[in-house]
């Protein structure tokens, strides 16, 4: 049994009497009150979580630039000093090996959060393939992050709008932070990353200006209805970016690894495509199950917005416009469902 | 909101942490504290039929939340008589009250014998401080 890691806010946990659970070698808090009140506090309010088991990588020097956009799919001349950008680590198929956000402090300087569970991996892929005048360094020790997402969750920490893939310095209570407008909700928000030994007291002053503290479960049914895909259960290493309908991540007018497989692949058109759905019967998808006619659910949960199941799979390429209706074997027994479009559910604007 | 914890005197358990009220050759049956409060806050009961016959120790239904999906075990076997609809149409009433709003099915047993079994509220205590 490998050892367990605690994020610098494992004790904040405990004293709010967090059910803990192992997520990708961590312990994290799954829930405070419970998934359903912390995901409407989100929808509604704010909710802070606890995502300092993510991984931050430094990729500075004279060839950071030019080297990172020969590995990520995305294209870094879109972003400017102060943005951020959604992008994918793809292999020579065109495989995910990680999905991230690469933030750009300078040319010569970009901040790469990967996934807890990636963080090695994407630490060694690009180590392993560092270009002369770059250097990689994995600083994901020093730092803890705490998201705070939802439609008052700026206005709460006394930050000014800005807009989404931006970021900045700013200070909270004497504690310097830097301020990323990206989530993992679907709502407004910001992303808070701080020494880690500064991380109990940014804690504390967040949840002193009424934000709801929320876990990892939360954290899944909001993604889950703003559609949005989970490294390791919706994208893999197997599965390639334009299946996955993330092509608009994807500068393939630029030379990066994978960028000839996916273009093949989006010329002769997938096979397979991840859609989003909806139970048309009382039943909750879950992850694996299988879609009749071919392809699984690869997401799956109760959304509690909208009371039903909902959910993410890869279906047959030919039957994956919205409206058309799947059937998925829920422990045997067939149940049908309602392919969406993107997001499962969206916010009213007020 | 979720029910403090509790384990009323009278009822039987079973280990698979399920309850049973009996009333002469009848039972209500539901499932503990500690199962609603381990699962979280439950959204999906998929419930069996009226008329199915259920076995002890043998799932008969299943109860889900947000993260996880269980098996409901039977504590004694029988014919399901009825099904608590109100669990069916919104099962977080489990969650507030395991053993009175949210009841499961009510069963016409089939074996009284197999109460022999089941564990009292003592027992059970005990079977969950080993946990």
């Amino acid at each position: 049994m490998q050892t367990l890691l605690r994020t610098p806010l494992y004790e904040r946990h405990v004293a709010l009497a967090a059910r803990i659970v192992p997520f990708a070698g961590w312990e994290m808090p799954v829930q405070y009150e419970g998934v359903i009140p912390e995901h409407r506090a989100v929808r509604t309010d704010s909710g802070a979580f606890d995502v300092s088991h993510m991984g931050e990588l430094h990729v500075e020097g004279p060839s950071a630039h030019a080297f990172l956009q020969s590995m990520l799919s995305n294209d870094l001349d879109r972003i400017g000093d102060g943005e951020a950008q959604y992008t994918l680590l793809t292999n020579e198929h065109g495989g995910i090996v990680d999905d991230l956000i690469a933030y750009r402090i300078t040319p010569f300087h970009y901040l790469l959060v990967v996934n807890a569970g990636n963080r090695e991996t994407a630490y060694a892929w690009l180590k392993q393939r560092e270009l002369r005048g770059c250097e990689v360094r994995d600083a994901s020790d020093e730092y803890a992050l705490v998201a705070v997402q939802g439609p008052r969750a700026l206005e709460r920490l006394g930050l000014p709008a800005a807009r989404p893939f931006t970021h900045g310095l700013a200070l909270l209570d004497g504690i310097e932070a830097m301020v990323c407008r990206t989530g993992y909700t679907g709502e407004a928000g910001c992303e808070l990353m701080c020494a880690a030994e500064d991380a109990p007291a940014l804690w504390d002053a967040v949840l002193a200006r009424g934000v709801k503290p929320c876990g990892l479960g939360a954290r899944d049914t909001l993604r889950l209805e703003a559609c949005y895909p989970l490294h390791g259960n919706d994208i893999t290493p197997e599965t390639d970016a334009i299946s996955a309908g993330l092509g608009w991540a994807c500068a393939l007018e630029k030379e990066f690894t994978g960028a000839a497989a996916l273009r093949r692949i989006k010329e002769q058109g997938p096979t397979l495509r991840l859609v989003p759905f909806v139970m048309e019967e009382k039943a909750i998808p879950r992850h694996g199950m299988p879609i009749e006619g071919g392809g699984e659910v690869t997401s799956g949960t109760h959304s509690p917005m909208l009371d039903v199941g909902i959910g993410m799979g890869y279906v047959p390429a030919g039957s994956s416009a919205p409206g058309s209706e799947i059937t998925i074997d829920v422990r045997g027994k067939p149940r049908r469902a309602r392919l969406v479009e993107k997001p499962i559910y969206r916010r009213r604007k007020t | 909101m979720a029910a403090p914890e509790s384990y009323p005197e009278g009822l039987k358990y079973h280990a698979e942490h399920d309850w049973a009220r009996v009333d002469g050759d009848e039972a209500v049956l539901g499932i503990t504290w500690f199962a609603q409060d381990a699962l979280g806050e439950l959204v999906h009961y998929e419930a069996p039929a009226v008329g199915a016959t259920i076995a002890k120790d043998a799932p008969y239904g299943e109860v889900e939340s947000v993260k996880a999906v269980s098996d409901v075990i039977a504590p004694l076997s029988g014919e399901v008589l009825e099904v608590n609809q109100k669990a069916v149409d919104a099962p977080e009433v489990v969650n507030d009250d395991p053993y009175g709003g949210g009841w499961l099915v009510r069963i016409r047993l089939s074996d009284p014998s197999e109460l022999d079994a089941l564990l009292d509220v003592d027992a059970y205590k005990a079977l969950l401080a080993e946990e």
